[in-house]
């Protein structure tokens, strides 16, 4: 137990520290931005504590805020595919999710992947509601969406593959 | 009493939730509105120190760019020297004499960002060294922005490629006046909107800032025109301006202060009141 509360502090700075540092330079086309920093959520621990997890992904989002200047965009994106994830997990994996014993990191999947995919797609769409926040700009969300959604799950997976625990 | 306990416990995540979602969106609905500072921002020791760190070692691999850039700035300074008759016709870029009561404070810009629709920079000198919000900022080509928030070593600056930031300029040697805005589209190119058609123009006429506002002294240069259109609505020129600076790759900056500008105010607020 310990060791996993050592190992979600660590992923929270090193994955916030690699948002600021790398993922924020990257900027493809200038429309799409990856955020792999949302990792953090997708790995809590499945049966861990939500309240914990609402405020510690409420955290990460607002230090981003503060790093890119957006307010309370990502806070808010955050919280909702925090709040949302046992949903998620639900339709990804099928209703008996709890029983089994579940993990994100590891092969990859098509449960794997749609859990994924549906995150990514639930945070970038508030978030990029929440960021342009102009309804004259919906195309340019909806683009934006679409294309940064490639991006970060290109990155979450390839992060997912290298940090993959060995088996022993 | 119970019951209301038991409804507090059960639902106590969703309403956990509820009340973070609260406080971002309305964090986030602050942010949008133009004549309130964030509440969070990059001006604070944290991400102030973690971006300083990064713009040093950056400035490791750009030190051959960045020295070409002051050579090419001496170049330039110095020419201006030698030719002192030429400095009347050729005061584009220099800071012009307006008779006003400027001080001019250096800083460097250690996060930039160009790509969203509300772009903010960065920059290393804040309350310490006299920065305040509503400075203007410009570097040895033309306008950058305007001061946003402040903390005791660091500032954020609302950068001109912002769909909040809105700058009165005229056309160079010309009085008629317009508003310089973004569209959000392109990073080399603003608006400037509401410019009367009477106004004689032709493309690549300068564009500078007006002197209207206290924010920035009058003729610094902000871009040339590049394409003139009608706005179907309002019948005014909309010009499109294309910027001299390179709002991608900014480093040194100047915060212009205006000495005058707690006077300008006070004064004007009082006409207003005897309105």
């Amino acid at each position: 137990m310990n060791s996993t509360i050592v190992v979600n502090i660590a992923r929270f700075i090193i994955l916030l520290l690699l948002q600021v540092v790398v993922f924020n330079r990257i900027d493809l086309f200038g429309v799409a931005d990856p955020y792999p920093y949302i990792l953090f959520i997708l790995l809590f621990p499945v049966n861990g504590n939500r309240a914990l997890l609402l405020l510690s992904a409420f955290f990460i989002g607002l230090f981003n805020d503060m790093f890119l200047n957006t307010g309370g965009a990502h806070a808010a994106a955050c919280i909702t595919l925090a709040y949302l994830r046992p949903y998620i997990f639900k339709i990804s994996f099928g209703v008996s999710y709890e029983y089994q014993t579940i993990s994100i990191a590891g092969k990859l999947t098509t449960e794997r992947f749609s859990f994924i995919l549906t995150s990514v797609v639930i945070h970038h769409i508030i978030l990029y509601l929440l960021e342009i926040f102009r309804f004259s700009l919906i195309a340019d969300v909806l683009i934006r969406t679409l294309l940064s959604t490639v991006l970060t799950l290109i990155f979450c997976i390839v992060i997912i593959h290298l940090t993959k625990p060995v088996k022993r | 009493m119970q019951q209301i306990l038991n409804f507090i416990f059960k639902n106590s995540i969703l309403l956990l939730f509820l009340l973070l979602l609260g406080i971002s969106l309305s964090l986030t609905i602050q942010s949008h509105s133009y004549h309130k500072s964030k509440f969070i921002n990059s001006a604070n020791a944290v991400s102030g120190y973690t971006y300083q760190n990064i713009s040093d070692a950056e400035d490791y691999f750009s030190l051959k760019k960045q020295n070409e850039k002051l050579a090419t700035e001496n170049a330039r300074l110095k020419e201006l020297l030698y030719n002192k008759k030429d400095t009347l016709l050729k005061p584009n870029i220099n800071f012009p004499d307006t008779g006003g009561n400027f001080d001019v404070i250096q800083s460097k810009v250690i996060s930039n960002s160009y790509n969203v629709h509300e772009n903010y920079l960065t920059i290393n000198t804040g309350n310490k060294k006299g920065v305040n919000p509503d400075m203007g900022v410009v570097s040895n080509r033309g306008v950058v922005g305007i001061v946003d928030n402040t903390s005791a070593n660091y500032a954020t600056v609302i950068s001109m490629l912002n769909l909040k930031f809105k700058l009165s300029a005229k056309v160079k040697g010309s009085n008629h006046y317009g508003f310089l805005v973004w569209d959000g589209k392109n990073a080399g190119y603003m608006q400037l909107i509401d410019i009367p058609r009477l106004a004689k123009l032709k493309t690549g006429d300068t564009i500078v800032t007006g002197g209207r506002s206290v924010i920035f002294p009058e003729n610094i240069p902000v871009g040339k025109i590049d394409k003139i259109f009608i706005d179907d609505q309002t019948n005014y020129y909309t010009l499109n301006v294309r910027l001299f600076n390179d709002m991608t790759s900014l480093s040194h900056v100047y915060i212009i202060a205006n000495k005058d500008k707690e006077e300008i105010t006070e004064l004007e607020k009082t006409t207003k009141k005897n309105e």
